[in-house]
Parts: structure tokens; sequence; C-alpha cells
């Protein structure tokens, strides 16, 4: 009684479904091209956020992570004890932190090494102000990353993966593609091959980091980009690398060099 | 640093019902929650707010363990005179906080 049509729908979703059978060889890290892991049509993850999130973000009187922008404008111009505070050498954020976190994370020019919005701000702490570092998570060190990025509102995303950046940039490339955990999938099979589908009641977004630190309703407070990198680690029931480690810094400039173009939302408001 | 953002017109006109904006910075723990160690985590919550305008308490509300962090509240009230509103709040953490505005009545 099977009509033609539901016969070749079905013999269609065995097909879709054996293309994404693991270990086929486009499935192999190294055979995919990096450009094919940006998406044709790429949106900020305020696009797949409901409406009345998206309202939350945009109202500079119901986006809760300004608080945390507050608080670290406050922080920004408090010195601490015999010490200069940021604003002692940077002078008016407003200026001199402009586009800093459009184009972070970065290759640091001392120590050669790749650093975030959160490890300079750690490693201007150790070097110019002899304190000990922010924990990672910390409402302090939220606060003054949210600052900092805040001062980037709008410009376009563009960080450098030439150079000393390149092995970085390959190893988060690589990771990004990589099947990973129980599940067995990799960062593109959610946010590449099905941006834009529902996975239960949410909707995958591109995966674009571009709101971080984001405030997010799940966590009922701000958090940085490892945190939310952290929580699809656990998705896929993946090892769960940490806060500030090397695979997510280099996943976080491989997500940066995708977000090519996309504005600076921090402190974007997300599911 | 302030632990909230309050926000009311600029100039309103006396007798005029004008909104009064207030988003303030709180964990609001539930009291239902547990640690990594299975511990239970004390709730914190702001239990009481009022807001005072003109020799009046012109808006107060009680508030649960159902309410999400960094709670946001807006009410409405009658222009007198130029003068200060302020929001006063309570926690279960004993912390009583206070901040004020300006309300400029032409």
């Amino acid at each position: 009684m099977t009509s033609p049509a539901v016969r070749i729908a079905a013999v269609a979703a065995l097909g879709a479904l054996l293309w994404q059978l693991p270990g086929a060889a486009r499935d192999e890290p190294g055979a995919v091209d990096a450009a094919d892991l940006i998406p044709e049509d790429k949106r900020s993850g305020y696009h797949f956020q409901a409406e009345q999130t998206r309202t939350m973000q945009d109202d500079p009187m119901g986006n809760p992570g300004l608080l945390w922008v507050s608080q670290g404008e406050f922080l920004w111009h408090e010195a601490p004890a015999n010490r200069r505070a940021c604003a002692g050498c940077h002078g008016d954020a407003a200026a001199s932190m402009r586009g800093v976190a459009a184009r972070y994370p970065a290759i640091d020019g001392v120590s050669g090494r790749l650093m975030n919005l959160e490890a300079r701000i750690n490693d201007c702490r150790a070097r110019r102000q002899a304190l000990p570092p922010l924990p990672y998570e910390s409402d302090d060190l939220l606060a003054l990353t949210a600052y900092v990025a805040r001062q980037s509102h709008g410009m376009p995303v563009g960080v450098a993966v030439d150079g000393p950046a390149r092995p970085w940039f390959e190893r988060g490339r690589e990771l990004y593609a990589t099947r990973q955990g129980q599940l067995n999938l990799a960062c593109r099979h959610c946010h590449q091959q099905h941006a834009g589908r529902k996975l239960r009641g949410d909707t995958l977004s591109q995966g674009h980091g571009t709101g971080y630190p984001a405030y997010r309703l799940e966590w009922q407070t701000l958090g940085s980009l490892h945190r939310r990198l952290r929580a699809c680690s656990a998705g896929v029931r993946a090892v769960m690398p940490g806060l500030g480690s090397d695979d997510y810094l280099a996943l976080e400039l491989f997500l940066g060099w995708r977000a090519a173009g996309l504005p600076v939302e921090t402190p974007a408001v997300r599911r | 640093m302030k632990p909230a953002f309050i926000k009311v017109p600029e100039r309103v006109k006396r007798g005029e019902v004008f909104p009064v904006k207030v988003l303030i910075r709180h964990p609001m723990e539930t009291g239902h929650r547990r640690d990594r160690v299975g511990a239970p985590i004390p709730r914190d919550i702001i239990h009481s707010f009022r807001a005072d305008y003109d020799g009046d308490v012109v808006f107060r509300m009680e508030l649960f363990p159902g309410i999400a962090a960094n709670p946001y509240l807006e009410f409405r009230t009658v222009a007198t005179r130029t003068g200060t509103l302020t929001c006063r709040w309570e926690d279960d953490a004993g912390g009583r906080h206070s901040q004020s505005v300006t309300i400029t009545v032409e």
C-alpha cells in the first residue's frame, strides 16, 4: 500500500543517513577544507534566538550583561593599593580599547603565545600591576572582559591567522572538524551542516562566539566563551578541556576567523 | 559600583503617570540547589523591595525564589514634585541596598 512518493522519501532518508555514517572518507579532519567550514549565509547567534531574547539583548535596561559591563567600568578605574588602575596606563577605554576585542585572540608580542582577552587582562595584571591572576569565570574577570569587549560593540570581527598564529589556527580547525565524544560528533556537524535545524526544543546556531562573554538565561549569569564551549563538549559527551586551555584558545581563534565580518555583540543574551 | 540600573524619564509633567524601570544585580539563589559536593546552597534572594518618593512609599514588592536572577522590575507612579526616588531592597544574606534617582517635575 506504500505510495511511490513515500518509498522515494524513505530511500532519500536512508541515503541521508548513510551519508552521515562515521568513518567515511569525507570525515577525515585533514580532508576538510577550512573554507568549507564557513556558512554561506553567515548569521550571528542573535538570529537563532526567540524574539523576546533578542529584545532583551537590545534593551539597555533589559540586558543583564550590562550590569557586568558597568562593574568592569568600575574596576577599570579602580586603582589597587599602591598600583595604577587599568585607566592609569590605558586611559579612556572608549578610545584605547576600541576594536581590540574584534581582533582577539591574538599573538602576544612578548611571550609569543596566543592570548584571548581574558588571558591578556591577566597578563597585564601580572606584568604591569604585579597582581595575582583573576580566576577564569570569576565575576571580576568576566566584568573586565565584557567592559573591554563592549568598546568594540558593532565592529566587525577580524583575527589574524598568519605567521605565528598559523599553528594555532590549524589546531583550531582540526578540533572543529574532528569527531569527538560518545556521540561521535564534530562541531561542524551541528553548527555547519545542521545550523538552523532543531535540536530538541532549541534551534542550532551557526556557532559564532561573537557575543561572548554573554548572558545565558540557562546560566542566569554572564559566562565566558570557554564556558559555553565546555557545555558543547559535555553535550557530545566528550572530554571537556579546561577554561583557558590551549585547545579552547585554538578553537577560539578558529571561530574568530570563521566569524569574520560579524559584529561584536558583547554582552549578548542567549537562551 | 552601583548595584542596579534605575531609569526614569528625564523630565515629567506634574500629575503625569511615569514608568520606573529597575534592573538589579543579584544571583537570586533559590535554596533548592546543591553544590558540587552535594551540600545545599543556602537561599539568597532579594525578599523585599520598596520605592519611596515625595514622602510616600509608592511601590512595594515581595519577591520569591521563582524569580530569575538579576530581576527586572517596572512600576508606575504619579509625578508630584521634583525630588528623589529611592529604591531599597533587602536580601537573605542580610544585604540592605538603596539607590536613588532624581525625578524632575516641570
